[in-house]
């Protein structure tokens, strides 16, 4: 019974875990190549669920299988959600891109509040149901509790991305061009990269992953709301602080680390002071560790 | 600022003067207070207009024991400070009933004065369970139920009706949430019910697993939430998920179609109390269309209670034969009188009975009163 209960809150923390790093990720890539907090990025993950409850509707009602259903809307939210993170780097970013980091840092705000009340005013203020995704099917007995199916296929889903994501920027052409990016603009331009063409790219991605983090979840818990975005952004915001911002490793583990803290807390404790301790151990890790669990401490250039 | 003041007052004590035509003459006279004007005022003029209503009525009908009815409307703005003046002037001008306060603190602040001069107050919308269950307000009724109806409500039907034992209690942290839960966990107490988990969660998390599986270890036979239906259904979901069959029970902020809209199937069979439904009552549509015909729009917050309000009391009045304060208290807690709320009389702390919640549970995708 108490082990149950360890596996069971650990299964918990996992699956928070790692809706954030799939948040996260986003968050990490788009510092790590031009050093900007994106803070419309939990808009994106509630545009991808908000995409997929459309169109997995319209395609229920006109009698498609469930699987097709669930194909389409996920590459449909992905591509909903990738081309607003496009457009959203061209209006809000590029522009200003030369321009100090704060008013960068205040167009990300000020984006963020404008996608929310856009889609308030498109869709509704209202808690709207989502349908169950993915098929509910029952673990052996006495283990039915432990994990659901949309939970497992959430961990699933989540290692699937961060080897994907892993190969794109260790193996590809791509991945090398970023992370040339990442370390200095200037020399990758002149070495020929098209350094706007790679932001972009890095924008799109982390959009992409944010969006199934987004119908997941929604999948999971079975509801949306237009400001479903806000803490779940703030959260994985803090998760890739935790791990160090700009790892994409170290984005995953903070995120871990922080859905498990929170479960454990919940769990072991109290609910009650359930962000109290998780924002306290964040602080606490920040000041014994100010780059983040994997971040390496960088030497600012004078 | 003086001088303003002081014609002010010149034009009231004028006006008092001339709409007083019946200054010698025997009338009894029904003070009506509460926000008549600033930002409460949609909630305390409804009062004002259903006043009217049953005054015009019964005056029409040859009033109560042969006189007619008169009306002092005072204005205490839903402040404390200014309730106090409110009340004296209410008691000096001589009224015999009072139908108010309309906000909490204000009717604490001018009870006093009431109760000094021995005077009956009914309150349409006052809801602080303190001001009857405290016992300091003997002349204090009210068409409302209280805060803790709710809980009480909630508690006599889990140990009556489901019979449990033991429960878990789940809130939102907010001022609304943790209050129901906290009234709940007092008379749960207080009923011998083994309350095994009272715990917070904070609304708008990405998942409630967490504290669904420390629900499922304590093992309660029934889980109560106090708080809005976003966060229940959430949790209710998980729930059911994981394939937990334990009974789940909220309050008003759980009484929503959205709720079930939201959690779907997984609603089925969650109890939650509500306000009674009072619409298929004749008297409850007759006063809306008296409303209708006199004023040309539709009654606005707590009508129905303060059209019953008056009526009560009034009623009382004509039973008790006087205006004598204990002959009239005694009439309110003995008679019954038909109201747009249904038949109700008044307990011994003041409060209405047959008035108030019901227990609503999802049968079909709808929420189906539980006799």
């Amino acid at each position: 019974m108490e082990f149950d209960f360890f596996l069971e809150l650990f299964f918990g923390g996992l699956t928070r875990g790692s809706i954030y790093a799939l948040i996260a990720l986003g968050y990490t890539m788009v510092y790590g190549i031009i050093q900007l907090i994106n803070f419309a990025h939990g808009e994106i993950y509630m545009i991808g669920a908000f995409t997929g409850l459309i169109v997995s509707s319209v395609l229920t009602m006109a009698g498609f299988p469930q699987l097709a259903v669930v194909v389409v809307a996920a590459c449909a939210a992905v591509i909903y959600a990738c081309s607003y993170g496009y457009t959203m780097e061209k209006i809000a970013y590029k522009p200003l891109r030369n321009a100090p980091r704060l008013s960068a840092l205040i167009s990300a705000i000020g984006m963020s509040l404008f996608l929310q009340n856009y889609v308030l005013l498109a869709q509704t203020s209202d808690f709207l149901p989502f349908p169950s995704l993915i098929p509910d099917f029952e673990f052996w007995e006495p283990y039915a509790h432990i994990m659901t199916s949309p939970e497992l296929v959430i961990i699933i889903t989540t290692i699937v991305v961060m080897i994907g994501l892993t190969f794109l920027i260790k193996f590809t052409q791509v991945g090398k061009a970023m992370r040339a990016t990442s370390q200095d603009q200037t020399m990758a331009a002149l070495l020929g990269v098209n350094v706007d063409r790679i932001i972009s790219i890095t924008f799109v991605v982390g959009s992409a992953t944010a969006a199934i983090g987004g119908l997941l979840i929604a999948s999971h818990i079975g509801q949306i709301n237009f400001y479903m975005g806000f803490i779940a952004g703030i959260k994985a915001f803090v998760a890739a602080v935790l791990g160090g911002i700009g790892s994409i490793p170290g984005a995953v583990l903070g995120s871990l680390v922080l859905g498990w803290t929170e479960s454990f807390f919940t769990g072991y404790i109290s609910s009650d002071y359930e962000d109290v301790f998780a924002f306290l151990f964040l602080v606490l890790i920040l000041i014994f560790r100010p780059s983040g669990i994997l971040g390496r401490s960088e030497t600012q250039k004078v | 600022m003086k001088s303003i003041l002081k014609s002010f007052a010149v034009a009231f004590a004028a006006t008092a003067l001339l709409a007083a035509p019946g200054f010698a003459a025997d009338t009894i006279k029904l003070g009506v207070a509460g926000a008549h004007s600033g930002d409460l005022a949609s909630y305390g003029l409804p009062s004002v207009n259903a006043a009217q209503l049953v005054v015009k009525k019964i005056n029409a009908n040859g009033g109560v024991l042969g006189k007619k009815v008169e009306l002092l409307v005072e204005d205490d703005v839903c402040k404390p400070e200014v309730a106090g003046n409110t009340a004296t002037k209410l008691v000096s001008d001589g009224a015999n009933l009072i139908l108010g306060h309309i906000c909490s603190g204000a009717t604490k602040a001018a009870l006093g004065f009431y109760k000094d001069a021995k005077i009956v107050a009914m309150s349409p919308s006052a809801t602080n369970p303190d001001l009857t269950l405290s016992g300091e307000y003997p002349n204090f009724f009210r068409t409302i139920p209280h805060d803790a109806k709710q809980a009480q409500l909630q508690v006599q039907f889990a140990t009556k009706t489901l019979g449990v034992k033991t429960v878990a209690i789940l809130h939102d942290k907010g001022d609304y949430g943790k209050g129901q839960a906290e009234l709940a966990k007092k008379y749960f107490e207080e009923a011998g019910v083994e309350v095994v988990l009272f715990e917070g969660v904070t609304p708008g998390a990405v998942d409630y697993s967490a504290i669904v599986t420390k629900v499922r270890r304590k093992k309660p036979e029934l889980v109560v939430w106090g708080g809005y239906h976003p966060e229940a259904s959430k949790i209710v979901t998980l729930m059911r998920k994981k394939r937990m069959k334990t009974l789940f029970m909220g309050a008003d902020g759980v009484k929503d179609d959205t709720f079930i809209k939201v959690a779907g199937k997984y609603a089925e069979g969650v109890y939650a109390t509500g306000p009674m439904d009072i619409s298929n009552n004749p008297l409850a549509k007759q006063a809306k269309k008296e409303h209708q015909d006199e004023f040309g729009s539709d009654p606005g917050a707590f009508f129905d209670a303060a059209y019953s309000a008056a009526l009560a009391m009034l009623n009382a009045v004509e039973k008790a034969g006087s205006t004598d304060y204990d002959a009239v208290v005694k009439a309110l807690q003995t008679e019954y009188v038909d109201t747009p709320l249904g038949k109700i009389r008044f307990d011994q702390a003041g409060d209405a009975t047959g008035i108030g919640f019901t227990v609503y549970q999802v049968k079909d995708g709808k929420f189906t009163e539980q006799k």
